[in-house]
């Protein structure tokens, strides 16, 4: 299973971005275990400036925002 | 160049409608329609060639450019990138933590954050598109001069003490720098993608802009703002100023005010006061900076804003009365 962390601070692109990634994950049928930050401090310790940020298995993989869906799939390796 | 869209909405308005031209709802309908098809026409147009050019810089880039460089570029590099740098609002507080982190000073960081709601290259064509490319260029370096000079002004002030003091604590790891993709496919996926998220984020702010510059249009005579909003008045510009604080809208938004208002021969410096301060200061803009700065901080920043619109709103109403 992946998982994938979405580090935000709470708003709309943020969110936006959470249920594009399950519901591309749904449709490719691919579990995943989605996570979110939103503490300021955490976002920046995990060296993320503009939100949202996105980690693929613990390793940084977007930042800033809302990923297209061909991203996403890129991502969950379909 | 736009009679297209005059011509159109000629046809809606007085054929369609069956208005009558003069009237008060017949010329506010007709800018309606004529600014609605235009505007978001332009905007759509903007928006999608900026995207697929990515005209644009990322603010870890911005933060990697501008620290360790002297006051004397750091701050213009600061305001003049701050311009071409897109972030959602709600970045605006993780990219200050992140310009302080690199050492930025705070002036530079809030000069940062002061030019880039104010400036971003769609506003500024779109300026440009209607009201002419000096109006834009007026605009734009008043944007700029308000961001330097705030900015200069709250490092002279010494205000990091009203930053919250978590702020200073932070440390961030290796700074993840997003890479755009920039083959032809991946700047067409990211043009469709940014045009639908920036003209769904921003058209309502279009829309009301538009609605109330039509408004203004039709039932506002201009003998009333010629007695009221001219540069004879001295109080007009301040309360233009003041009147945009709480108001909050994209610069896009204002426009069709703007637009509207100079159309009413109200002068340059004091339209564009209202139109940096509409862009500039909003409380949901305040309400997510409380996050990293104390109030004291926040009632500075705004004051220091109020007096910067207001001189460059004067000065401009002096320079092309």
């Amino acid at each position: 299973m992946k998982k994938i962390t979405v580090y935000g601070s709470g708003c709309r692109t943020c969110a936006n971005t959470k249920d594009l990634i399950r519901q591309t994950a749904e449709e490719l049928g691919v579990e995943v275990d989605i996570e979110e930050i939103t503490d300021t401090a955490e976002i920046m310790s995990a060296g993320i400036m503009s939100t949202p940020g996105i980690a693929l298995d613990g390793e940084i993989v977007h930042a800033g925002s809302q990923p297209t869906r061909e991203m996403i799939a890129g991502w969950l390796g379909k | 160049m736009f009679e297209l869209f005059t011509r159109l909405a000629d046809a809606v308005t007085w054929q369609m409608l069956g208005l009558v031209p003069g009237s008060q709802w017949g010329e506010s309908v007709h800018f309606f329609v004529e600014d609605t098809l235009k505007i978001f026409t332009l905007l759509i147009l903007i928006v999608f060639v900026m995207g697929f050019l990515r005209a644009m810089i990322m603010p870890e880039r911005v933060r990697e450019i501008v620290a360790g460089r002297s006051r004397l570029v750091s701050y213009p590099l600061a305001v003049g990138l701050g311009a071409v740098t897109p972030f959602c609002s709600c970045s605006s507080v993780p990219l200050f933590i992140g310009f302080l982190e690199a050492g930025i000073p705070l002036g530079i960081t809030m000069a940062f954050l002061i030019a880039s709601p104010m400036i971003n290259e769609v506003a500024v064509i779109l300026l440009a598109a209607i009201l002419g490319w000096k109006v834009a260029a007026l605009y734009v370096s008043a944007g700029l001069l308000t961001g330097i000079l705030g900015g200069l002004l709250i490092e002279r002030l010494k205000l990091e003490k009203w930053v919250e003091d978590y702020v200073w604590k932070i440390r961030m790891g290796k700074v993840f720098v997003p890479e755009p993709d920039t083959s032809w496919k991946g700047r067409l996926a990211f043009a469709k993608k940014e045009t639908r998220e920036i003209v769904g984020r921003i058209w309502k702010y279009v829309l009301i802009g538009i609605a109330v510059g039509a408004l203004l249009h039709g039932f506002v005579p201009a003998t009333f703002l010629a007695e009221h909003a001219s540069a004879d008045n001295p109080l007009a510009v301040p309360l233009a100023a003041l009147l945009g604080i709480p108001l909050y809208s994209s610069a896009s938004g204002v426009i069709p005010v703007v637009e509207s208002l100079i159309g009413k021969g109200v002068p340059i410096g004091t339209v564009l006061a209202l139109m940096m301060s509409v862009a500039a200061i909003s409380l949901p803009e305040m309400i997510i900076l409380r996050k990293v700065l104390r109030p004291q901080l926040i009632a500075t920043f705004t004051t220091i804003l109020f007096f910067a619109f207001v001189g460059v709103g004067y000065a401009f109403n002096m320079l092309f009365a």
